[in-house]
């Protein structure tokens, strides 16, 4: 019982430090075990695609700038500036730094969604994004 | 015949100075190219190009940094240490010369006055082509814009 919880807690701190030090590089995988730490959830890639694609009650979706599938460049959906690759495997230097990660989430998570975004949330999309090829 | 030719010669440098003082003129009314401060570059050229700081006056600026959670649209909100440094230098960077001095309609570039005098020879369905899409999107047809150079020699509208 102690045992997640313990390892929630040292997560957490891992992740504060990761963000405190924006020199500090991580991976797509330590960050996505970061956030379900945070949430006490397992990440769904399939949530995280709902997530992704869909509306939620405003104008755009993630995917009315980074692309239904992003494997592929994307475009902002009001400047029309190229936004490359979003996937991991594509393009390997997105999600290698935590503070860029969470600035990111917390920009586009209140666009799309209205609000921030939950650490279980975040670790389902990360968890979708890293099963593109 | 030696005296018409002085004459023509001078005629010659005349015109030579008046080109080039026109064409002094016209760099100057770009303004002064400012070599981009490397996290304004990183800040604000992720979602756009990053606008050369001496095309909005300084209390333009100063409003969009106050405001960056509800940037025409979209949150653009950043840490309180990026906000000041980028403050800093927007602030000292800013346009003070005479077609820059007044802040344009809702603080956008776009609406400036020299910006529509600038371009009033693109028609509007140029505006409108998905490769174009916004008159925000400088660097659709100015291939240098991410460089700070919107000189017309290196304009390429796309089809």
């Amino acid at each position: 019982m102690i045992q997640p919880r313990l390892i929630r807690c040292i997560a957490a701190v891992l992740f504060a430090g990761a963000i405190a030090n924006t020199a500090h590089a991580a991976t797509p995988a330590e960050l996505q075990t970061a956030y379900t730490a945070l949430s006490n959830t397992t990440a769904v890639p399939d949530r995280g695609r709902q997530l992704f694609t869909s509306r939620h009650g405003r104008e755009w979706s993630c995917s009315s700038c980074h692309g239904e599938v992003p494997t592929q460049p994307g475009r902002h959906a009001s400047t029309g500036k190229p936004i490359a690759a979003l996937a991991p495997a594509i393009n390997p230097q997105r999600f290698t730094d935590a503070a860029k990660t969470e600035k990111w989430f917390r920009r586009n998570c209140n666009d799309v969604v209205g609000r921030e975004c939950t650490a279980a949330e975040k670790a389902d999309v990360i968890a979708w994004l890293r099963t593109l090829p | 015949m030696n005296g018409r030719h002085s004459v023509r010669r001078t005629l010659w440098a005349v015109v030579a100075l008046v080109a080039s003082l026109g064409a002094f003129a016209d760099d100057h009314r770009r303004g002064p190219a400012v070599a981009l401060f490397p996290k304004y570059k990183q800040e604000c050229g992720a979602c756009h190009v990053a606008y050369p700081p001496g095309m909005l006056p300084a209390d333009s600026w100063r409003r969009q940094l106050s405001n960056l959670q509800h940037h025409y649209g979209t949150d653009a909100s950043l840490d309180a240490a990026t906000l000041g440094e980028l403050s800093a230098w927007l602030g000292a960077n800013a346009g003070t010369y005479k077609r820059v001095r007044e802040a344009p309609p809702e603080d956008r570039i776009t609406q400036s006055a020299w910006f529509i005098r600038e371009h009033d020879e693109v028609p509007s369905a140029v505006w409108k082509r998905p490769a174009v899409k916004s008159a925000s999107n400088c660097a659709a047809c100015h291939t240098l814009a991410d460089q700070g150079d919107f000189n017309e020699h290196a304009v390429r509208i796309p089809r």
